[in-house]
């Protein structure tokens, strides 16, 4: 069964939300029917000189309106280029790609870390159950107001001009909360103080990975990561981060 | 209008073929593409064992380009062929296996297990600039080419098709070898090695510091390299390097290529394979060639 489509899509609106991010919705025919929290669409430049797609996580999925929200940095040419981009202008997109987050009965930390952030918003609309929202910023807070509407949010600024000083994990003990499920995006260091965390108190944990890829579908074996057990379809212990993840139970990854 | 091609005995419906590595096993592409519809399919190189490849950054772009670095990771000829070979039967299409080995005994091993296998080719690369045994080791070196070619030709079953490295002084050296040896065809090239510096974090971008080259950039060499070569040897060539669409493959083949792979444009358009089968129909419309070989080497001295 097909479950990736390539689709000319056209961009709805586009603002920019805080330094150097930006938020896009696109009109997709497949796609956002197709889609759910924690998967990602590989976004194709229009200027031949670059070849690869940019991988951007989904931050919202409006399904009657056949349209995704994107939330992403300018990381480098390819995002600059997409952030230039006005209303009605058409992208190539391919997606949705990856497996996204499981959804559990349980009370849930959602955690994101800044360009971690937006892909939990949508989690956060489909997940139905007690839910608790932690995110960590540098210093510029965006889309906090999305996520109050969906639940309890605690901040974490490592500037400390908003919430709690220092990053999430500081926000969680700092706020005395706790859950019994994990879901996280965001930065490699945030993501192994999460995996301990939830080791050390035996919480299930569900985390987003990243790294470069290529083709985005699992073809070119570019952004593996290390697992703990034999991957049945590498045969040796790497998974594809676009193919098997991104979301990996955090005990199995070793990064 | 014939777009068929022979390639050593070997039948193929049009001359566009995957490039090894870029494209699986197939499966995942075919999500995309019809593979019924392409002349072979070109595996990722497979070994005797599993091989974990490199730490990652495995990729990097580049202008024009990109650089990487995967280290032949492969699941080993043993799941190869219980899972991907009979994936591949299922289609209308040549099965052509890229073997890799640290030594001419794993080369062989390989070789030897593929004997049996209902696979049309078999492509040995001796040109990876990613692994630190074997690949390019056998590759830059004449009488090692030859060595290889003739061990490999051996065992095969197969008709054997040696890929050849462009980092070498003299690549027409390297594929007299190849014929030399016995090898059937060439396929040309395999990446050119390169380096991206990241200017922000003062490090190298890819965790193997260096890795190979492809895309349109490097079009041009694969072009000359292709048409040097085509004058050097008799045996047929498979033409690689940078092709974007069927303008490019058309180029190649015009150069002296009997057929064609495609491989970093999967990455920028996974439908590409199928859309340069129907431009290169299209363009032998055009200009009312009645068979592809008209092309091959059309443009010579």
């Amino acid at each position: 069964m097909h479950t990736k489509f390539e689709e000319m899509v056209s961009i709805i609106s586009q603002e920019k939300i805080a330094e150097g991010i930006y938020s896009m919705w696109l009109c997709t025919k497949e796609i956002a029917a197709h889609a759910k929290a924690g998967q990602f669409v590989s976004v194709y430049s229009n200027d031949g000189s670059r070849l690869l797609p940019r991988p951007i996580s989904i931050c919202e999925i409006e399904k009657e309106k056949n349209a995704i929200r994107l939330v992403y940095r300018i990381a480098g040419k390819g995002t600059a280029e997409f952030s230039a981009m006005c209303d009605g202008m058409q992208l190539k997109v391919v997606g949705p790609l990856g497996n996204g987050f499981p959804k559990k009965e349980k009370k849930a930390f959602l955690i994101g870390g800044g360009i971690g952030i937006p892909p939990m918003l949508q989690l956060a609309k489909e997940l139905d159950c007690e839910k608790q929202m932690v995110l960590g910023f540098r210093d510029e807070l965006f889309l906090v107001d999305e996520f109050e509407k969906l639940g309890k949010v605690y901040i974490a600024t490592e500037d400390g001009s908003a919430g709690t000083k220092g990053n999430v994990l500081d926000a969680i003990r700092e706020n005395g909360i706790t859950a019994d499920v994990i879901y996280a995006c965001g930065p490699t260091p945030m993501l192994r103080a999460l995996k301990n965390y939830a080791a050390e108190n035996q919480i299930e944990c569900w985390i987003s990975m990243e790294e470069r890829m290529a083709c985005g579908i699992g073809a070119c074996l570019a952004c593996v990561c290390k697992s703990k057990e034999k991957d049945v379809h590498s045969n040796v212990k790497n998974k594809r981060i676009c193919k098997e993840g991104p979301v990996f139970l955090a005990e199995e990854v070793d990064f | 209008m014939n777009m068929s091609v022979d390639l050593c005995g070997v039948t193929l419906k049009n001359p566009v073929m995957t490039a090894s590595g870029t494209f699986g096993a197939g499966e995942e592409y075919s999500e995309f593409v019809d593979l019924n519809k392409l002349g072979a399919v070109v595996t990722k190189g497979v070994a005797n064992v599993p091989w974990e490849g490199n730490p990652t950054p495995r990729v990097a772009e580049v202008y024009g380009g990109m650089l990487n670095a995967i280290g032949l990771q492969n699941p080993g000829i043993d799941l190869f062929i219980e899972r991907d070979i009979p994936f591949l039967k299922q289609y209308d299409t040549k099965i052509i296996v890229n073997v890799c080995g640290h030594t001419t005994e794993e080369y062989v091993e390989v070789v030897k297990r593929l004997a049996e296998q209902p696979v049309d080719m078999l492509e040995i690369n001796i040109s990876c600039p990613n692994v630190k045994e074997g690949g390019i080791a056998f590759g830059q070196n004449p009488k090692m080419v030859e060595t290889i070619t003739r061990e490999i030709k051996k065992y095969a079953a197969q008709p054997v098709i040696m890929k050849l490295s462009p980092n070498v002084t003299d690549i027409t050296e390297m594929a007299k070898a190849a014929e030399a040896g016995g090898a059937d065809a060439l396929s040309m090239i395999n990446t050119l090695t390169g380096m991206k510096i990241d200017i922000h974090r003062r490090n190298f971008v890819l965790a193997n510091k260096t890795g190979g080259m492809s895309g349109p950039a490097v079009h041009p060499v694969a072009v000359r390299m292709v048409y040097q070569t085509a004058q050097a040897v008799q045996i047929p060539i498979i033409g690689m390097g940078g092709i974007m669409n069927a303008e490019d493959a058309i180029e190649m083949i015009l150069a002296g290529a009997t057929a064609i792979s495609v491989g970093t444009a999967n990455f920028t358009n996974p439908k590409v394979t199928e859309e340069i089968v129907d431009g290169i129909a299209a363009y032998m419309e055009r200009y009312q060639v009645k068979d592809i070989k008209e092309l091959v080497g059309a443009v010579h001295d």
